[in-house]
């Protein structure tokens, strides 16, 4: 995964690309095979933006969306990745758990909806518990994983260094898995953000996926291309700031082999 | 006579139906460098597992005296730790903060890697991390290095570089060291004392003494008899003519 230096022309391409899309999309309306109400024009979206700006209601939709999907991660990690090393460790509980484990991570989330608001009612706790119940078991999965494949000689060098007990898990196993954990985060932020909309457009009363709802019943296609368009966006920009984890010198190994 | 550092007192050990070590013994004197050489999968790994405490024998038992360090063939650095941190770990056990840090300088000095305290072993070549083990194990006031192909992952000429190197560091900290491989010619040019196994289970097939100074060349004519010795008794050498001038002692068992 060593990043290559691109040319400043390849850099563009990605924005060129992006006008393509747009000249595209611009074109197919023009051409008119859909109504304006089903197929909304660039120029409607962008006064849609505009609308959505002045009305703020753009942001607290964001805001909340974040804040859900937020709390339901670090919960998800906070508790995953502990039980993942736990898991890791010991191969009686492993036994015991793992094909529970992988029952639920097989299980779409979605599927959870309707208990999720017979339990938690509407609002930010239905939604919390959703990306709980998609981002915890790949995390507690890939733990695991990670565990497994530390090299033998690593617990070695350990011992033989006096490396025991507390000590052993925050500075070697610990350390070891962390490219894994980060890998593993990356991809369970991904799944709790496409999580989040849909459980919003049914449980919830605000945030980016019943803004997506409301549009709909509101016959606001355009409305609908801004809040899809800031939820495309905003996912890129949480993997973004994941990717930057990769960056940290002691995981940069990781990463370059 | 000196105390010995290490002993081993008639160990056997099995794995399952594979019986890899019966009623071995083995004395290490202290400050000596011996060599253990056999065909792969004689049970080199597994003595050195139990000289090391890793592994308990079955039978038997292992007499070490101080500190016992272990340098792998590749990837023994924690990567997630930097070339500094990583010799440190060899000096966890010095209480006080001056000297700890006064002993990383030399050793940094010593494998010749100053300004690189603060790189990652991936950023380094092979022949780099591997002065980084040696420097880490030689940290302190450890007793015995025991050394399990250290050098079978480079290639021939840094391997050449690297024996030399581990020559200066041990006139530099002088050291008992038990080094396994496979590489006849490093165990004729640096130990004094070369111990050839046997099949499984493994037995001492010979042992010869090589009183030659180091640094030795591997072209010496010593080292090259030796080498054609070891050769003979693993049944590899086809002529064994000039066995005739022989000034090495050895007592095959």
């Amino acid at each position: 995964m060593k990043e290559e230096k691109l040319s400043s022309k390849t850099r563009l391409l990605p924005i060129f690309v992006l006008i393509l899309l747009v000249a595209l999309w611009w074109m197919l309306s023009l051409l008119g095979i859909y109504p304006e109400s089903a197929f909304p024009s660039p120029q409607a979206v962008v006064r849609g933006f505009g609308e959505e700006f002045k009305a703020g209601r753009l942001f607290d939709d964001l805001i909340a969306s974040l804040y859900r999907v937020l709390t339901g991660f670090a919960l998800a990690v906070a508790l995953g990745v502990p039980l993942g090393l736990m898991l890791g460790h010991r191969a009686r509980a492993r036994a015991a758990l793992l094909p529970t484990v992988n029952f639920f991570r097989n299980l779409s989330p979605l599927a959870w909806i309707p208990f999720a608001i017979l339990w938690f009612g509407i609002g930010d706790k239905p939604a919390i518990f959703l990306i709980f119940m998609a981002s915890f078991f790949p995390l507690v999965l890939a733990t695991i994983a990670a565990v497994a494949s530390i090299p033998a000689v690593f617990f070695r060098v350990a011992q033989n260094y006096g490396y025991r007990g507390a000590e052993l898990l925050t500075k070697v196993t610990l350390p070891a898995i962390v490219p894994q954990v980060i890998t593993a985060l990356r991809i369970t932020a991904g799944l709790a953000w496409v999580v989040v909309v849909a459980a919003e457009m049914i449980a919830g009363q605000d945030g980016l996926g019943f803004a997506i709802w409301d549009s709909r019943n509101g016959l606001r296609v355009d409305l609908l291309v801004v809040n899809m368009i800031v939820i495309g966006f905003i996912g890129v920009v949480i993997d973004r700031l994941l990717l930057q984890l990769t960056k940290i010198p002691s995981v940069r190994w990781g990463y370059e082999r | 006579m000196k105390d010995k550092p290490l002993i081993v007192e008639a160990i056997s050990r099995s794995f399952g139906e594979v019986e890899v070590l019966r009623d071995f013994s083995l004395d290490i004197n202290g400050g000596e460098f011996v060599a253990i050489v056999g065909p792969s999968g004689c049970g080199k790994t597994t003595l050195l597992n139990l000289l090391a405490g890793f592994d308990k024998p079955s039978a038997g038992r292992v007499v070490s005296r101080g500190r016992v360090r272990m340098v792998y063939q590749q990837d023994g650095l924690f990567p997630w730790r930097t070339v500094a941190e990583n010799i440190q770990m060899g000096l966890r056990h010095f209480k006080d903060e001056a000297a700890r840090e006064r002993e990383l300088k030399e050793m940094l000095a010593l494998i010749g890697l100053e300004g690189f305290e603060d790189s990652y072993p991936h950023q380094l070549s092979g022949g780099m991390r591997q002065r980084v083990e040696l420097a880490r194990a030689l940290a302190g006031d450890t007793e015995t290095l025991l050394l399990d192909e250290p050098f079978s992952s480079l290639d021939y000429l840094k391997r050449l570089r690297l024996r030399r190197e581990l020559v200066r560091l041990l006139t530099e900290r002088p050291r008992t060291v038990v080094l396994v491989t496979h590489d006849i010619e490093e165990a004729a040019q640096l130990a004094d004392r070369v111990v050839v196994l046997s099949e499984r289970p493994a037995r001492i097939r010979c042992e010869l003494q090589l009183e030659l100074e180091r640094p030795r060349d591997p072209t010496h004519p010593e080292v090259v008899e030796a080498m054609h010795r070891i050769l003979t008794v693993l049944g590899l050498e086809q002529d064994s003519s000039f066995d005739e001038n022989l000034t090495l002692q050895s007592s095959a068992l």
